[in-house]
């Protein structure tokens, strides 16, 4: 297989003005004759059903959850990016795209990334446009802030509850095409497999949740849009459900997955408690701005904090560490996610940790509240405050929040070229579930403007280009054997699970799996470990498939054996994160091999050696997967060591 | 409170399906942590219930952050249990006595059928959102995002009831299961703002007939879903959607 990114020729701020005007087109007469399948309605799916839609295509868009409403983006709580340069303050398309190319330690393709920033403007217009309630100045036009230790201020938002907001934009857009009958919309609906037609993809077969019946469902075009993995780890910010079954099918259908290792550990999340926990909450980075990092200098003050025998207060000023100023002089506590999360583990695994499990570290506004007062702290965080203080029952007007980093996105995903399809024809990915424009780290405010960027301004076009061949195609049935084998399959597999009946529960081995990847496959790696946690999975794995135990049939609504179908993909796409990991020789942006640091303990890239994409192939379970290497050229930036010094 | 765990006593509506007539099953819990959520609590009934070769109890969340409002349990009957402003994904064990009962239904309502045990179907409120709760924009069509500048109170205001869920809480509160706290959050947030101004009079119509349509009770002002609302939306936009409702009737042409 050879792959072919598909980038278009001519200078760099040129390609896509250039390539939207030459793309192929799909006539309105002839787009009433496509159907096009999105499963998702996330940010990314969402804006594309409902412009997908506008444009005249027939699309059935998919979501598990009960309403299309309810998809993960909603969480989304601190801004969206858009390179208006609102605040006269110097941003550009080219800066906004410099800023993303090096957050993601240039492991991400140029050509993307800059029709990323190019188009991210229109995402707020048409937002706006829709009625969403973006934060405002007094003099009524829109605000933004700094995000993510950004140097300009170009993040729009809407309280704490930006994603919400750009959610439900997106799903009123959606919900007007449903009512004109554009959109057929799936909920409580779970994709469990593609179905390939003569090398291309041709449908899917979903799960009707609440009856367990199995459908088939054909289209000209497939579009994954299905959030991202963290949970892969268990534990992590991402909502219970999201998972990595839609992409994990289309992969094991010979779509190349990229960088599956590229996981964001988010540094300010709420410490685990107990071992019920089902998933961390996200406080936040805007904390930052204001909130100081720190733990006490000796292991006696945290070891008598992690006993309650000391309080925060307790500790004087010259025995505390303000660890990220003291690093980072230039950046301090506003350092990138993946400097600030080592940097975490670092203080707790050296037994400084302030939590009675050892790991946590103190988010403290003392001196923020002296300074500017508790009104204005109260104004800026006031919501998140409250949210702590119902979580944790503590007060951080009063004693410092406690955080710890927390698995929170992945960058890695379906290997997709510059028209966003996967290596299927006909099989495309956007949103998180791609692999696309953030590297090896993504940049605070920049999934949602990558999803709407996707499903609003990019796979509108660039299907065409596709579709173009399609218009004589006809209504494609779903009674040819490729649909009656999938779905067979389907109920194999299923059967399967079922008819194990084991002693352990779905959540158990989720929860084991979770324990191996982020011991092993988390915020350091390095070979040993990564070899350890291979045979780990694969152990798991085999216990999994012979002692889980399935309450219920297939034929009704059961949410233990749609949790069983998700796990099971995870225990396999662990594995593949291993083996990424393992042959990523480097550090480089989230990804930290403990064998290649630099004197002082920070990443250390190896630009000879590793300015790839790992594009993935599926090998079946027992071989090895194949790696393909999409080599990165650089013409716009030069790759530098980053600095935060 | 102080103790760490607690133990409890869980009364539990059960129903195979929506045509099954229902029933409390009672339980009990030893060992809870007074740190969990209360969805973490159900979490480990239900890992023993799994164990015990029994049929979990089925119940709707997702992000348990208390945003995308799938989390729905009638708790001590109160919609969302007993703290307010508070979904049931963000309520936690510590509010809860040890040894004490909890009584733990489904959201009850007409247009909410019962699915399995506390799921129920809200896919009416998709249907009400589908009928107006938008402004017909294309993509593509927009002006630029400061062309109209909009004041910061309006915006706000708009916010606020913006923030709505969609979790139904309302519609459970409500003894006439009305759905008016819901429609007139939507209703406001685009009445309040300058691109909502076209099709105001359209909409208003067009969601409140599909309410009707789709079976959603009368609202007779009792403010049982204000008092549940863990978004904390105000009965206030119910009175601005009246008004909106009423002039909008009386326009010539509808
Ligand atoms: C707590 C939190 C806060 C965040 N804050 C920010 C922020 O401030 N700014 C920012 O830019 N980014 C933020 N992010 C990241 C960002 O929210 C996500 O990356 C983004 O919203 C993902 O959008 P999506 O459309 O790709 O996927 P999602 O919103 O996750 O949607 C996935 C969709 O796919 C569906 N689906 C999945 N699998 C299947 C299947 N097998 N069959 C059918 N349907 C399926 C789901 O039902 C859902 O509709 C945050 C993330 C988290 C977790
Ligand atoms: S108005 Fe309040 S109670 Fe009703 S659906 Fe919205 S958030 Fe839930
Ligand atoms: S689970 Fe999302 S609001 Fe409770």
């Amino acid at each position: 297989m050879k792959l072919d990114a598909k980038i278009p020729a001519g200078a760099l701020p040129e390609k896509w003005t250039k390539y939207r005007s030459t793309v192929r087109l799909v006539s309105p007469a002839n787009k009433r004759k496509i159907d096009i399948i999105v499963v998702g309605t996330g940010l990314a799916g969402a804006s594309a059903a409902a412009s997908l839609a506008e444009l005249g295509y027939k699309v059935k868009a998919f979501c598990f959850q009960d309403s299309p409403r309810r998809a993960h983006s909603i969480a989304a709580q601190g801004g969206i990016n858009a390179a208006k340069n609102y605040q006269n303050d110097g941003d550009s398309v080219f800066r906004l795209f410099y800023d993303t190319i090096k957050g993601g330690d240039y492991r991400a393709r140029e050509a993307n990334v800059h029709r990323l920033a190019e188009v991210s403007g229109s995402i707020i217009d048409q937002c706006v446009a829709q009625g969403v309630p973006f934060a405002r100045e007094y003099g009524g036009l829109l605000d933004n802030r700094s995000f993510g230790g950004t140097q300009v201020s170009r993040t729009f938002y809407a309280r704490g509850q930006t994603g919400q907001q750009l959610l439900l934009g997106a799903y009123s857009a959606l919900s007007r095409q449903i009512e004109k009958g554009q959109v057929e919309m799936f909920s409580r609906h779970e994709m469990v497999e593609v179905v390939m037609v003569d090398g291309k993809a041709r449908g899917i077969i979903a799960r009707d949740l609440v009856s367990g019946k199995l459908e088939r469902h054909s289209g000209h075009a497939v579009v994954i849009a299905s959030g991202g993995y963290g949970n892969v780890f268990y534990l992590s910010t991402n909502a219970m459900g999201s998972n990595v079954t839609a992409a994990w099918k289309a992969h094991k259908q010979g779509a190349l997955f990229g960088n599956p290792c590229f996981t964001q550990i988010h540094p300010t999340c709420l410490p685990q408690t107990g071992e019920y926990q089902s998933k961390l909450t996200l406080m936040s980075e805007s904390l930052r701005n204001d909130g100081r990092v720190w733990v006490p200098k000796t292991k006696e003050d945290a070891k008598a904090i992690q006993e309650g025998r000391k309080k925060a207060s307790d500790i004087a000023e010259a025995d505390r560490d303000y660890y990220l100023e003291r690093k980072y002089p230039a950046f301090g506590n506003l350092v990138p996610r993946d400097v600030a999360s080592r940097a975490a583990k670092e203080a707790c695994d050296e037994g400084r940790g302030v939590a009675p499990t050892g790991l946590a570290v103190f988010l403290d506004f003392r001196d923020a509240i002296n300074r500017l007062g508790k009104d204005v702290i109260s104004a800026r965080y006031g919501n998140l405050f409250e949210m702590y203080d119902k979580i944790t029952g503590d007060n951080p007007y009063e004693t410092p929040m406690k955080i710890y980093p927390a698995v929170h996105y992945t960058m890695g995903g379906l290997w997709v070229d510059y028209n966003l399809m996967t290596t299927v024809p006909g099989l495309y990915a956007i949103g998180e579930a791609n692999f696309s424009d953030h590297g090896a780290n993504r940049l605070g405010a920049s999934a949602l403007m990558q999803g709407l960027a996707d499903g609003y301004f990019v796979l509108p076009y660039t299907i065409g280009d596709y579709l173009a061949d399609e218009i004589g195609t006809g209504k494609i049935s779903t009674d040819g054997d490729a649909f009656v084998q999938a779905e067979q399959i389907v109920t194999e597999r299923q059967k399967r699970l079922m008819g194990i009946k084991g002693k352990q529960s779905v959540e158990s081995f989720h929860r084991r799996l979770g324990k191996i990847m982020w011991e092993y496959c988390g915020m350091a790696r390095n070979e040993e470990g990564l070899t350890k946690a291979r045979d780990m999975i694969r152990a798991l794995r085999d216990e999994f498939w012979s002692d889980v135990r399935i309450p219920g049939t297939m034929e009704e609504f059961n949410p233990e054996l749609d949790k069983a179908g998700r796990v099971a993909d995870f225990l396999e796409l662990g594995e593949l994160m291993v083996i990424d990991a393992l042959v990523r020789k480097e550090s480089c942006g989230g990804h930290f091999r403990l064998e290649s640091q630099t004197p002082e303990g920070e990443a250390k890239r190896d630009d000879d050696n590793f300015a790839f994409v790992s594009a993935w192939e599926f090998n079946g379970l027992e071989g090895d997967p194949i790696l393909h290497q999409e080599n990165l050229e650089f013409e716009a930036v030069k790759l530098t060591q980053r600095s935060y010094k | 409170m102080g103790k760490e765990n607690i133990g409890l006593t869980l009364k539990v509506w059960r129903q195979k399906n929506e045509a099954d007539k229902g029933h409390f099953e009672t339980y009990k819990l030893s060992e809870v942590s007074t740190h969990a959520s209360f969805l973490e609590m159900i979490d480990v009934l239900n890992e023993q219930l799994i164990v015990e070769g029994k049929d979990p109890v089925a119940f709707d969340h997702d992000c348990r952050e208390g945003i995308c409002g799938m989390c729905s349990m009638y708790i001590n009957g109160r919609a969302h249990g007993p703290q307010s402003a508070t979904t049931t994904c963000q309520l936690h064990m510590r509010h809860f006595n040890d040894g004490e009962t909890i009584t733990i239904e489904p959201w009850r309502a007409a247009p909410f059928p019962v699915i399995k045990d506390l799921t129920v179907d809200r896919s009416a409120f998709d249907q009400i959102m589908a009928a107006g709760g938008y402004v017909s924009v294309n993509t593509g069509n927009a002006p630029d995002g400061n062309a109209m500048p909009i004041p910061k109170e309006d915006a706000d205001e708009a916010f606020n009831a913006a923030a709505c869920i969609g979790c139904g809480a309302c519609v459970a509160a409500c003894k006439n299961a009305s759905a008016m706290l819901f429609v007139s959050a939507k209703v406001s947030q685009y009445a309040l703002l300058p691109q909502g101004q076209p099709e105001r009079k359209e909409r208003v119509l067009k969601m409140v007939a599909k309410m009707d349509e789709l079976g959603f009770g009368n609202c007779t002002n009792t403010g049982a879903c204000e008092a549940e609302c863990p978004k904390g939306i105000s009965i206030t936009n119910i009175a601005r959607l009246n008004r909106e409702f009423l002039s909008a009737s009386l326009t010539p042409g509808h």
